[in-house]
C-alpha cells in the first residue's frame, strides 16, 4: 500500500499536477491580496467622493431626515441644474477647456524641448543651470508674488504696457519655461530622455540629422508616455489654479474661480429672491458644482489614459 | 564662394557643436528664468533686507534695514521657526512612505486584473481634486461620510471607536521595539489618508516609467532563468530609478507648498502688510528646503541607473 503511494507520488504526472495545483493557488492568494489592497486604497480615495456625489442628488427633506445615509429618497436634479445656472457653466468650461488645453500643450512643447537640452547636452554650466530649475520649483509663486505682479503692471519697465488682466502673462510664463510647475516637466522630460537608449540619437546622427531633428523626428515621438503624463498634470493644475489667475487674469472667468465663489452666488441669489438662506442648501449646490467641474477632467484622463502604453516598444530597439 | 561658410561650419569641434546645441536647446528657459524668475526673485531678496512701504496706487519704497527682518522672524516671531522646522520635520517622514507607497501602487496597477481601467481612474481622483476649491468642500463632505451629526445615531456614536494609537505603541514597546520606529510607524499608519491623497501624481510618474521598460528585457531575462524576485531588482527598479529622484523632488515641493511656513509667510504679507518680513520668511524656509532637497537628492544619486 505504501509503496503504491509512494510510486504515485514519485510519479511524474501526479509532480506536474501538484506543481500546477500549488502555482494556482499561490496565483490566487497574491490575486487575493492585491484585490484586498486595491479595494481598500480605491475606498479611502472614493469615500469623500461618494458623500459629495450622494448630497448633490439629495432633495433638502432627504438632508433633514436622520434615516437617510448616502441613498436619496427622493432624488433631484435640482442642485446641479442650479450650480449649472449660476457657474455659467457653458461659457466657464469652455474658456476653461480652451485656455488649459492650450497651455498644457504649450508646456509639453517647451518642456520636452528644454529637457532634451538638459538630457542630452554637456555644456559649461549645465548642472548649475540644472540646479536653477529645481530651485525655480521649490521656491513658491506666494514669495515673489509682488515682483512679479509689478512686472507685468509695468513690462519691461514702461508704464502704459499693463499685461494683467489678459491671457499674456501665463502664455509668456509658460512659453519661456517658468509657469505653474515647469520645472517639475522639464525635470520629467530630463529623466525620461536619459532613459531612451543613445543607440538610437547615433544612428539618427549618422544618417545625418541635425540636433533638432533628432529631437523631433526621434526623441519627441519616443517620448508619448512622458508626454501624455506631462500634458496631463499641466492640463489639471491649470484647470484648478485659482492663484495665477486671480493674480495675473483677473476679469477672466474661469472654472475653479466660478467653484469656489459659488457657495456666495446661490446665497446672493437666494437673498436676492427673498428666500431665506440656508448653509445646508448652499453646500448641496456647491456638491453639484464640484461634480461638474471634476468631469469634464476625469473624462479626458479617461480618454488619454490608453497613450500611457505606447511605450518604447514600438521603436523596435532591442537593448 | 561657398566654401568659406562651410569651412567655418567644420571649424565647430564636435564638442564646440554639442555646447551650442544645448544652449540652443535651453534657450527658451534661460530668457524665462532670467526675466521671469531670478530678476522677481532677486526683488524679493531686496525686500527682505529692506522695510517696504506701499504707496496707494503706484508702487513701493524701501528703506534698507539690514539683517532687521532676519532677526525678527527668528528671534522675536513666536512660532516662525519652531513651524519651519517641524515642516521639514514632517517633510521627511512622509517623503520615505509616499515614495515606497505610490512605487507599490504603480507596480500593483501595471499589473493585468479585471477592472484595470477603473482602479487607475480612481487613482486620478486625487491629482483632480487636490484644488483649493475642491478640497474645501471636500472637508466639509468627510464630516458626513465619517460621521458627522446626519450619518450616525446617537445611540452607535463612539462604537466605531478611533485608531488608538497608544495601545498599538505600547504593544510594540513590550515586543521590545525602540520606541522611535514603533512611533514612526504609527504615525504612519495615522497619516495613511494623507499618503494616499498626496500621492496620485507620484503613481502616474511610476506608472509611465514601468509602461517604458522594453518588453524585450523582461523575455530575455525569463529565458535566462531569472526568478521575478530578481527581474524585480535587476530590472525593474534599475529602470524606474531615475524617475525616483523625479519623485523625491515633487513630494519635497508638494509638502512644501502645502507647508505651515508657506502659510505663515502669505498671512505676514497680507494680514500684517509687511512685505520685509513676509520675504525674509520665504527666502529662509526655501533656503532651507533646497539644502534638504540637495542633501536627499545627493544622496539618491548615487544609486541611479542611465543608460548614457
Amino acid at each position: 500500500m505504501t509503496q503504491r503511494l509512494h510510486a504515485i507520488a514519485e510519479s511524474p504526472r501526479f509532480k506536474n499536477n501538484l506543481q500546477k495545483w500549488t502555482g494556482s493557488v499561490k496565483n490566487f492568494i497574491l490575486g487575493l491580496g492585491i484585490a484586498v489592497i486595491v479595494a481598500g486604497v480605491c475606498y479611502i480615495i472614493i469615500a469623500p467622493l461618494v458623500g459629495i456625489i450622494s448630497r448633490a442628488f439629495m432633495s433638502p427633506s432627504d438632508v433633514i431626515n436622520p434615516l437617510v445615509f448616502l441613498f436619496p429618497l427622493a432624488p433631484t436634479l435640482y442642485n446641479l441644474r442650479t450650480a449649472f445656472d449660476l457657474m455659467g457653466y457653458n461659457t466657464v468650461l469652455l474658456n476653461t477647456l480652451a485656455f488649459a488645453v492650450g497651455m498644457a500643450v504649450l508646456h509639453a512643447l517647451v518642456c520636452s524641448f528644454v529637457g532634451y537640452g538638459f538630457a542630452r547636452f554637456k555644456f559649461p554650466g549645465s548642472n548649475v543651470l540644472f540646479g536653477l530649475v529645481i530651485v525655480s520649483i521649490v521656491v513658491p509663486i506666494q514669495s515673489y508674488m509682488i515682483p512679479m505682479f509689478l512686472n507685468f503692471r509695468f513690462f519691461l519697465g514702461s508704464p502704459d504696457l499693463n499685461l494683467l488682466g489678459t491671457i499674456w502673462p501665463i502664455l509668456l510664463l509658460t512659453a519661456t519655461g517658468v509657469g505653474i510647475r515647469s520645472g517639475l516637466y522639464i525635470y520629467i522630460f530630463r529623466q525620461f530622455f536619459r532613459g531612451i537608449p543613445k543607440e538610437l540619437e547615433e544612428a539618427a546622427f549618422i544618417d545625418g540629422a541635425g540636433p533638432m531633428g533628432t529631437y523631433l523626428r526621434i526623441m519627441l515621438p519616443n517620448a508619448v508616455p512622458a508626454c501624455v503624463t506631462v500634458f496631463l498634470f499641466a492640463l489639471v493644475w491649470h484647470y484648478n489654479d485659482t492663484y495665477y489667475t486671480s493674480m495675473l487674469m483677473t476679469g477672466n472667468n474661469m472654472m475653479a474661480s466660478a467653484l469656489s465663489s459659488l457657495g456666495f452666488s446661490y446665497a446672493g441669489w437666494r437673498s436676492l429672491m427673498e428666500l431665506p438662506v440656508n448653509p445646508i442648501l448652499t453646500q448641496m449646490v456647491v456638491f453639484g458644482g464640484v461634480l461638474l467641474a471634476i468631469a469634464p477632467v476625469m473624462i479626458i484622463y479617461l480618454f488619454l489614459q490608453r497613450f500611457f502604453v505606447e511605450g518604447l516598444e514600438r521603436s523596435g530597439i532591442v537593448g | 564662394m561657398n566654401a568659406a561658410p562651410r569651412k567655418r561650419r567644420k571649424g565647430l569641434t564636435l564638442r564646440g557643436r554639442e555646447i551650442a546645441s544645448g544652449y540652443f536647446f535651453i534657450f527658451p528657459w534661460l530668457v524665462g528664468i532670467t526675466f521671469f524668475f531670478l530678476l522677481n526673485v532677486g526683488r524679493a531678496a531686496r525686500f527682505s533686507v529692506n522695510r517696504v512701504h506701499v504707496i496707494a496706487g503706484y508702487g513701493l519704497t524701501q528703506d534698507f534695514i539690514g539683517l532687521q527682518n532676519f532677526y525678527n522672524i527668528f528671534r522675536v516671531h513666536g512660532t516662525f521657526m519652531r513651524e519651519m522646522f517641524t515642516s521639514v520635520g514632517e517633510m521627511l517622514i512622509n517623503v520615505p512612505l509616499i515614495i515606497f507607497f505610490s512605487l507599490f501602487m504603480a507596480i500593483i496597477l501595471n499589473r493585468q486584473f479585471m477592472g484595470r481601467g477603473l482602479v487607475r481612474a480612481i487613482f486620478f481622483l486625487p491629482v483632480i481634486m487636490a484644488s483649493a476649491a475642491i478640497a474645501n468642500t471636500i472637508e466639509m463632505s468627510m464630516g458626513m461620510i465619517m460621521g458627522g451629526s446626519s450619518s450616525i445615531p446617537p445611540d452607535m456614536e463612539g462604537a466605531g471607536g478611533g485608531f488608538n494609537a497608544a495601545a498599538i505603541i505600547m504593544l510594540l514597546g513590550s515586543l521590545g521595539m525602540p520606541p522611535q520606529i514603533s512611533g514612526y510607524i504609527t504615525t504612519a499608519i495615522a497619516n495613511l489618508h494623507e499618503v494616499i491623497r498626496s500621492s496620485g501624481v507620484q503613481i502616474l510618474i511610476f506608472l509611465a516609467a514601468l509602461q517604458s521598460i522594453p518588453s524585450s528585457m523582461y523575455e530575455v531575462a525569463q529565458i535566462e532563468g531569472a526568478t521575478s524576485y530578481e527581474t524585480f531588482w535587476k530590472i525593474t527598479i534599475p529602470m524606474v530609478s531615475p524617475l525616483i529622484i523625479t519623485n523625491v523632488v515633487y513630494t519635497v515641493i508638494d509638502t512644501y507648498a502645502n507647508a505651515a511656513v508657506v502659510e505663515t509667510a502669505h498671512l505676514t504679507y497680507i494680514r500684517e502688510m509687511n512685505i520685509g518680513a513676509s520675504a525674509a520668511m520665504s527666502i529662509s524656509s526655501a533656503l532651507l528646503v533646497c539644502l534638504v532637497l540637495f542633501s536627499i537628492c545627493w544622496a539618491i544619486s548615487r544609486f541611479i541607473f542611465y543608460r548614457d
